[in-house]
Parts: C-alpha cells; sequence; structure tokens
C-alpha cells in the first residue's frame, strides 16, 4: 500500500479531494486507515478511525494511526457534539442496524459529512432481480442474503428521500460505475455507488 | 529476601525528599533502574517502561535475582517491537518495592529496616519518584511510556500529572480506577499476610519472613491473571504425577492431587524467595488508592486536560476479567471527550490478564507500530 491517493477506491478518492486540507476528520469504518493515511499525509488533516474488526485496527496503529475499535452503531454517541470538522461514512450505511441514527450521529458528531454507498437501484441489480427472481449479487453487495452484513439495501432516490424529510443539505454528490465517476444523468439507474456531501 | 540481599543494584539517590500524597515525604530515597540501548545526544530517544505489581527494573536479559529472561524480554530488546537498537528504555523498581528502591525493607533514619513505619504510597508517588529519577538524569521529555497494569496506571497517571514530559502513552490491560472487585482480591492476600504469625506487625526482618501468607497471597492473586478457559487448557482436571514417578492418582487426602494445584503451591512458594511481604502490602494498597478520576475532581476527562498533545495507545484482551474491556472504555471516552489522539484495541487472546506478557504477535504489531519507525 503506497502513501497517494492513487491507490485508493473511487469513493474513497473522491472523499480524500473534497476533504478541506488540515481538517479534523473522523473515519467511521476505516477498515485499515488507507483513507486516514492519505488525509494525513497529503492533506495535513488531523484523522481519528473507528473501525470494528480487532485486526484491522492493529494495523491501522501500526501505521501510526489513531483508531479505536469500537461499534459505529452505539459508539459514536460517545463522542462530544461537533468534535470534528469533517466525519465519513464509507460503504457501512447499510450495514448499520440504525441508519438514520447513525446519519444523526455523523452530523452531530461532524460539522460536515460525506457518506458513501452501494446504489441498489444499479440497473445490473435491477436486470438481476428482474430475470432472477432472486437477490442479486454483486461486487459491491456480495454475499448472499442470510450471511450479508448489509442489512438495509438503499437506492440513490431512498437516500434523497431521507436527507428531503430530514432537513439534510446536500453540498456534493458524485457517482461511481465500474470503479470510475459517471456524470449525475440518470444516476440512480446508471450507479453503482454514490457519493454524498452533507450538512445539517 | 535472602536472594536478594547480595545483589548489587543500579540505583540512583534523589537529592530532594520526595512529597507523598498523603502528605508525609520521603527522604532518602533511592531508585535500583536498568537501562538499555543509547540515549541519543538530543535525549529525543528515551522510552520508560513501568512494570507491575511484583515486577522489577529486569526488562530484558538476565534477571539476576532469579537467573531467568527478564520480564518483558519478548518485547524489549535489539529488533524487538521495543528496539533498543533506536530507543533508550529505561525502567525503574517502583518506590515501596524491594529489588533495590527505597520500600518497607530499606533501613530507615534509625537504623532499622522500615517495615509499617514506611508511608503509605500512591501510584502517583511512584511516578514522582521515577519523574525525579529522570531529572537526575537530565531527560525532560520521554518519547513515550509503556506499562502493562499497575505500569499501566503509572502510565496513565503520569500523562495526567506530568503531561510536558509525556509525548506518548502505551497503556495494556489496565484501569484508571481499582474496582470494589480488585481491592477486594488484594485484600484477601494483605490478611493472608497478616494472619502468617511471621508477619509480627511487619517486624519480620530479623527472623522468618512471613513466606506461608505471602505464597497464599500470591496463589489468590495469580488466578485473576489468568483467564478459566486458560486454565482449563494447560492443566484441566489432570492429575499431578508423584515425587517418586509414579502416575498421579486421587490421594484421598490434601496433597497437590490436581496439576493446577501443585502449578499455584509453586507459583506462591517461588515468589515469597525474591518479593518482600510488606513490600506486597504497600503496593497492594498503592493500587487500590488508585482513581485517576477522584484525584482530578471526579471526572475522568478533567485528568486528561493537559495532555492533549499526547498521543495514546491502549490495549485490553477479550479474557481478561481483572481489568477489563470495558475499563479500558472509560479511558477512552475520557480521551475522545478532551479530543487527545487515541488509538484503542481490544486483543483476542487466551492467557487472561497475564496475556501483556505472553506471545500475542498483534501486541507486538501494535506496539513497535505505535511506538513509531
Amino acid at each position: 500500500m503506497s502513501g497517494t491517493g492513487f491507490d485508493l477506491r473511487a469513493d474513497l478518492a473522491k472523499i480524500a479531494a473534497k476533504v478541506p486540507g488540515s481538517s479534523r476528520v473522523l473515519d467511521v469504518g476505516c477498515g485499515e486507515g488507507d483513507l486516514m493515511h492519505v488525509l494525513q499525509a497529503e492533506k495535513g488533516c488531523d484523522a481519528r478511525g473507528m473501525e470494528i474488526d480487532a485486526d484491522a485496527v492493529a494495523k491501522a496503529v501500526s501505521r501510526g494511526l489513531s483508531v479505536i475499535q469500537g461499534d459505529a452503531n452505539r459508539d459514536l454517541a460517545d463522542y462530544p457534539d461537533g468534535a470534528f470538522d469533517v466525519a465519513i461514512l464509507s460503504q457501512t450505511l447499510q450495514t448499520a442496524q440504525r441508519p438514520e441514527w447513525l446519519l444523526n450521529q455523523l452530523l452531530r458528531v461532524g460539522r460536515e459529512a460525506f457518506v458513501s454507498f452501494p446504489n441498489f437501484a444499479y440497473w445490473r441489480m435491477r436486470l438481476s432481480l428482474l430475470t432472477g427472481g432472486r437477490m442479486p449479487i454483486s461486487r459491491h453487495l456480495p454475499g448472499s442474503w442470510y450471511e450479508t452484513a448489509n442489512i438495509h439495501h438503499l437506492t440513490i432516490t431512498d437516500f434523497r428521500e431521507l436527507l428531503a424529510q430530514r432537513g439534510v443539505a446536500v453540498s456534493g454528490n458524485w457517482f461511481f460505475a465500474n470503479g470510475r465517476e459517471i456524470g449525475s444523468v440518470n444516476a440512480n439507474w446508471r450507479a453503482e455507488h454514490a457519493v454524498f456531501q452533507l450538512r445539517r | 529476601m535472602a536472594m536478594t540481599s547480595a545483589i548489587q543494584f543500579r540505583t540512583l539517590m534523589l537529592e530532594n525528599p520526595l512529597p507523598l500524597d498523603s502528605g508525609r515525604e520521603l527522604a532518602g530515597v533511592e531508585i535500583a533502574y536498568e537501562t538499555y540501548g543509547e540515549l541519543a545526544p538530543d535525549k529525543s530517544n528515551a522510552v520508560l517502561i513501568f512494570h507491575a505489581l511484583t515486577g522489577d527494573q529486569f526488562v530484558a536479559g538476565t534477571n539476576p535475582v532469579t537467573q531467568r529472561n527478564g520480564w518483558w524480554e519478548r518485547m524489549v530488546g535489539p529488533g524487538k517491537p521495543i528496539d533498543t537498537k533506536r530507543f533508550h528504555v529505561i525502567c525503574a523498581n517502583v518506590i515501596g518495592s524491594c529489588l533495590g528502591s527505597t520500600g518497607p525493607s530499606s533501613i530507615g533514619p534509625d537504623g532499622a529496616p522500615y517495615a509499617m513505619q514506611f508511608p503509605v504510597i500512591t501510584i502517583r508517588d511512584m511516578v514522582r519518584a521515577q519523574m525525579a529519577m529522570l531529572d537526575a538524569m537530565g531527560i525532560e521529555r520521554l518519547h513515550a511510556l509503556v506499562g502493562g497494569s499497575m505500569g499501566g496506571m503509572q502510565a496513565l497517571s503520569c500523562a495526567a500529572n506530568f503531561p510536558e514530559r509525556t509525548g506518548r502513552v502505551l497503556a495494556i490491560a489496565t484501569t484508571a480506577r481499582h474496582s470494589a472487585q480488585n481491592i477486594a482480591f488484594h485484600e484477601m492476600g494483605r490478611q493472608a499476610i497478616m494472619a502468617d504469625p511471621n508477619w509480627q506487625d511487619g517486624d519480620y526482618y530479623d527472623g522468618d519472613a512471613p513466606a506461608k501468607g505471602l505464597a497464599v497471597a500470591r496463589m489468590a492473586a495469580h488466578i485473576t491473571y489468568l483467564s478459566e478457559e486458560g486454565l482449563t487448557e494447560k492443566f484441566g482436571r489432570r492429575l499431578q504425577d508423584r515425587p517418586d514417578g509414579s502416575k498421579g492418582a486421587k490421594s484421598f487426602g490434601f496433597d497437590a492431587d490436581f496439576q493446577v494445584e501443585s502449578y499455584l503451591r509453586y507459583q506462591g512458594l517461588s515468589f515469597t524467595d525474591r518479593f518482600d511481604a510488606n513490600s506486597y502490602l504497600y503496593i497492594t494498597r498503592a493500587m487500590d488508592y488508585f482513581d485517576l478520576a477522584e484525584e482530578h475532581g471526579g471526572l475522568l476527562a478533567d485528568a486528561f486536560r493537559g495532555a492533549k498533545d499526547t498521543r495514546f495507545c491502549l490495549v485490553s484482551f477479550d479474557t481478561d476479567w481483572l481489568y477489563t474491556t470495558a475499563d479500558m472504555r472509560e479511558i477512552v471516552h475520557a480521551l475522545n471527550a478532551v479530543a487527545a489522539p487515541v488509538s484503542f484495541v481490544e486483543l483476542s487472546a487466551p492467557y487472561g490478564h497475564d496475556s501483556f506478557l505472553l506471545d500475542v504477535p498483534a501486541l507486538d504489531r501494535v506496539v513497535e507500530g505505535f511506538l513509531g519507525r
């Protein structure tokens, strides 16, 4: 793993590019800390992480990162209001026990939030469900329905509707398919996953 | 104690009397210590390791008292996670102990051992003594403080009370406060010592030491250092072979029929060769008094207000029921509240509290990574 942004997953690279330099960042579900590492090394951010998997935490700590082993579904509540400039939740919303609670927590501990998630309305998913009649399995949503960690599937349209209902402002959104950024036209059909930049 | 008296410890005499939390002060304090690795010319590479309750300054190499490896030989040395090719590692025997630093077995001002005239000390007093030692060494700021168990308490206390000297804190299998259960186990050990007729209100240095009481105290404590899973795996209900080599069998008496009994008896007895019973009383007392929040007005976060620039790494073990993951999460919350850079991980290891001393490769990686390259 090198320290450049080019090795990051497309959604993480977009977030890395958009996070303001020198900001205080919490990466929820940070894994081994790839994004944190880039934010610290290239943007001078003070990055903190939360990750549930002990091995991933140990690896992140051994890279010199500040990561707490914890469960976002519970432990985000322990951070003070506005503790961070930016809170990041990448590819984790759909695994949350209470996605709305988690979203509220993100916007409470961070002045703004970046959220990325796989879009269940991506055309391949629709096609797979339509023709196969079974829960789709894809690169971004691997695993059978009975063993997947992804328990709250959502679409881009669903997410927009929740944000509108809850008065959350969208200050940016970006869409990806096949590992590349695509335009926003018909994104709910065309995008495999999405990144949203949010403000309360 | 006979074994330690013949050994010449490396010591340093503190110039000034040491002020204590009790309001008393201790004059003529000697600190026994060991160092490993070279101190950099700018003195920036010092790592202070704090030892646990019955530990000592002999972290690595051969311990001259036991003739066995130092207690953290696996962690400290050239090319090891705490690499003595890069760091100047210092470890001092805590005051109140009996491995060369001033304690109840030391000679007091009246020419006799202090015994119970030794003042009751606290974890913070132990830390103060070591800061005074660093003053004498001319070391102002430490690259890192590292400690497990009571060593972790000292590391946290040092960060709270001397944040300007503390670059990083690595606290393993420890707590910010002794619980009722922790105190209860210690009290049982102390009562075992005091119930030994040889204890003589602490004035036993001319005669036989209260070895039986101390052995029982150690046996009880040792159980708390292990996990049920670890004990079951190591001993199960297996029977101990007889001294004459014959196969183990139930004696229908009270010999050490079970391997676990034999093991505990050995742990208890061998401990009395190297440790002073009065030191055990004083150090367990210091641990029981430890409550970092109480020292700082009742809110743990307030203890760390000055330590925002110190990096923390806390490690717990899933089978440690003495100082639990929940205990350590309280510390993490307090550090989060003051926005200190903190890492925390619960590692999986079968050995209970003692895991921090044993073969846990994930711990090695965390220690090495956290101390920095």
